[in-house]
């Protein structure tokens, strides 16, 4: 039995003028315990709509959607909120910390919706996670104090002080620098494995997605798995990554069809990220060959 | 019981972070609380000084004045008045009572004698009148076995003396029997321009006044300090067994006291009342108005904490106990402040009267005080707490 389970997960909202729009379609996605999963695709493709299903913060309109083998949609909503606060940690683009209280005190809100010695605790418990992440030091420090790094690392203590079986991160490199978000991926992926976690990791940074086990990517609301293989180790700088199709079910027997970076960073750069990856890149494709070409969603 | 501590520390956290909108929701509340507490307390004093007063013409409750009219040319002999008050009073065991004659005595003063009016009371006569002298002392039991008889007088009477009451003054009171008394105490004029007025005990004025002057007085009266639930019951049997001790008499016994005031008490309580709810509600429509702008403030931060595992019911009840908190506090520092005013503010010299049983801090009022603050604090975090509930967990996040 897998950790979380999608089968012909879709979802749709009615727009102001009667139309349907539809977010996701018929998304079929297994996720086992201490997995590390990456979906990639275009902004407004339904990234975020997908990871908020996974982590209880959204319903399917249609589909089923089974954690622990047991279909949420028969979780009450408090239920629902328990097991999203117990299972699931989130780290976001934007870090999300609570303004004016310290870094202890942002990490140890989680721990507030905890039961028994994890609430009592929770001072000792979001200290000694932020010692895990490096900021021992900086525990009575207000965010706007800390570097983009440090805010997303006092970010990933918040989200896995709780102990969740899975981490659903959300662009975690998205408003980090190249370097500082190489950084702050091998944190996550060291803590996420020490602690047994699931990851999965949404992005359009190849240099992130490349990091997971298997990947897949979302365009048009579908979701379709994919290689990615990096033909060169080392540095970001000098990371060549080619993305394969493959069809769906067959993950090993993948259609390999290079993408070169280059383009990548390009159009992330235009749309803000920092997800660019240097000189390895080739010239002759476009972004829509790597994330489908068209947006559904905004 | 986490869930309900969590509750607490996140709303005692957020009030902590937003600390200005504390002291804003302080500044409503806590006027509001510190003015129920104050006027309860007003109220309690402005009672009691009303209370006092009248207590202080017509007696405790329940002071009942018997009287025996008598009903032909001929006044009963003033002997036969005491016996017949002295044995009511032994009959219906009267811990405090007085006998009451009215005079007009004449005092030689340094400038001639003038007739002086002059009440003749028992020694109890200032416990059940409430009655308090600003120098020297009143009558003590042992004062009717004087020869010389005690005098308690007012200020206009020491003035036309010329002198002071540390001076232990004396004066004789002319007439057939020309006596020498002692003033022992003095008191306020009840009005400006009052003229000498003196109190003397009614053992002494019998036994110094003359005939003529006791036939002038009038029958003397007879007042009891009785309980209030036995005063009914009272009044009659005191009627019935005076009617024949007395002969030739026509019998009266009434309520001195104002068995009424509990109607003017209901009435300055509902008034009291109303003004406390008007200033309440003033306070919590400005705990609305800053939770209602506060809550859209923090709609990202409502996001993420749903993101923590915080269900609705949760997120509801941590707004509604932000109010609730807040309000707590406002009314421990409005009942706080309600104590130090009521403890530095002479409310009774104030009202005009100085009170002798000066009411207690109005627990009550303060209890009421801060049940009314988190009441008004669970109905101002409501219209917020309903808003958080209805924040669309996935827009908050991206908000």
């Amino acid at each position: 039995m897998s950790l979380l389970e999608l089968h012909g997960v879709t979802r749709s909202v009615r727009l102001p003028d009667d139309r349907i729009l539809q977010i996701l379609r018929g998304i079929d996605l297994t996720v086992d315990a201490g997995e590390h999963v990456s979906i990639v695709g275009r902004s407004g493709t339904g990234k975020s709509t997908l990871l908020n299903i996974l982590g209880l913060l959204d319903t399917p309109t249609a589909g089923e959607f089974l954690l622990d083998g047991v279909p949420i949609g028969r979780l009450s909503g408090r239920v629902r909120a328990r097991r999203r606060g117990a299972d699931f940690g989130f780290v976001f683009q934007q870090f999300n910390l609570l303004q004016a209280r310290t870094a202890l005190e942002n990490v140890a809100a989680p721990l507030l919706y905890a039961q028994g010695k994890q609430f009592w605790n929770r001072k000792r418990l979001a200290a000694e996670m932020l010692e895990r992440v490096g900021l021992g030091d900086r525990l009575d420090t207000m965010p706007e104090k800390l570097s983009g790094g440090e805010q997303q690392r006092v970010a990933i203590a918040r989200s896995l002080v709780r102990g969740p079986r899975v981490i659903l991160a959300d662009e975690p490199t998205g408003a980090l620098d190249v370097d500082t978000g190489g950084e702050v991926m091998d944190l996550l992926d060291t803590i996420a494995q020490e602690n047994g976690s699931a990851l999965i990791a949404i992005t359009h940074d190849l240099a992130v997605a490349s990091r997971a086990k298997r990947h897949f990517r979302l365009a048009e609301g579908v979701l379709a798995p994919i290689a990615i293989g990096a033909r060169s180790a080392g540095s970001l700088d000098g990371l060549g990554t080619t993305m394969e199709h493959v069809p769906d079910g067959e993950d090993h027997q993948a259609e390999h069809v290079a993408v070169p970076l280059g383009t990548v960073a390009s159009a992330a750069a235009a749309t803000g990220s920092t997800g660019a990856h240097g000189p390895g890149a080739g010239p002759g494709s476009t972004l829509d060959d790597l994330f489908g070409d068209s947006v559904v969603a905004s | 019981m986490t869930g309900f501590f969590g509750a607490l520390a996140e709303a005692w956290d957020e009030l902590r972070v937003h600390k200005l909108r504390v002291l804003l929701a302080l500044i409503g509340v806590a006027v509001a609380v510190c003015a129920i507490t104050t006027i309860t307390a007003a109220g309690d004093m402005l009672r009691q000084v009303s209370a006092e007063s009248n207590e202080r013409w017509g007696g405790r409750p329940a002071t009942l004045n018997v009287s025996a009219w008598p009903t032909g040319q001929e006044m009963p002999g003033v002997e036969e008045y005491v016996a017949a008050y002295d044995d009511i009073t032994a009959r219906y065991e009267v811990e405090h009572s007085s006998m009451v004659m009215w005079a007009q005595t004449p005092f030689r003063f340094p400038g001639g004698t003038m007739e002086t009016q002059t009440n003749a009371v028992s020694a109890d006569w200032a416990t059940m009148h409430r009655f308090v002298v600003d120098g020297g002392r009143w009558f003590t039991e042992a004062d009717a076995e004087n020869l010389s008889p005690a005098l308690v007088v007012n200020h206009a009477f020491l003035e036309a003396l010329g002198q002071r009451i540390a001076d232990h003054p004396t004066i004789v009171i002319g007439g057939e029997n020309p006596v020498l008394a002692t003033i022992v105490g003095t008191y306020p004029d009840s009005w400006p321009g009052e003229g000498p007025a003196a109190y003397m005990l009614v053992e002494s004025h019998l036994r110094w006044a003359s005939p003529t002057s006791l036939v002038n007085s009038g029958a003397p009266s007879l007042e009891l300090w009785v309980p209030t639930d036995t005063a009914d019951v009272l009044t009659e049997a005191v009627r019935r067994d005076l009617t024949g001790a007395i002969p030739g008499t026509q019998v009266e016994v009434s309520r001195m006291d104002s068995p009424d005031m509990g109607m003017i008490d209901g009435a300055t309580k509902w008034l009291i009342l109303g003004v406390s709810t008007i200033a309440l509600l003033l306070g919590g429509l400005g705990l609305v108005n800053i939770a209602l702008v506060t809550v859209r403030y923090r709609i990202r931060e409502i996001g993420i904490r749903r993101s923590f595992g915080a269900s609705s019911g949760r997120v509801f009840f941590s707004v509604l106990m932000e109010s609730v908190v807040a309000t707590i506090v406002a009314g421990v520092v409005g009942v706080s402040l309600a104590i130090v005013i009521l403890h530095n503010v002479p409310l009774d010299t104030l009202m005009g009267s100085t009170v002798q049983d000066r009411p207690g801090f109005p627990a009550s009022a303060a209890v009421t005080g801060m049940v009314a603050a988190v009441s008004v604090g669970a109905l101002a975090g409501l219209i917020p707490a309903l808003v958080a509930v209805r924040v669309k967990v996935i827009d908050a996040i991206r908000y």
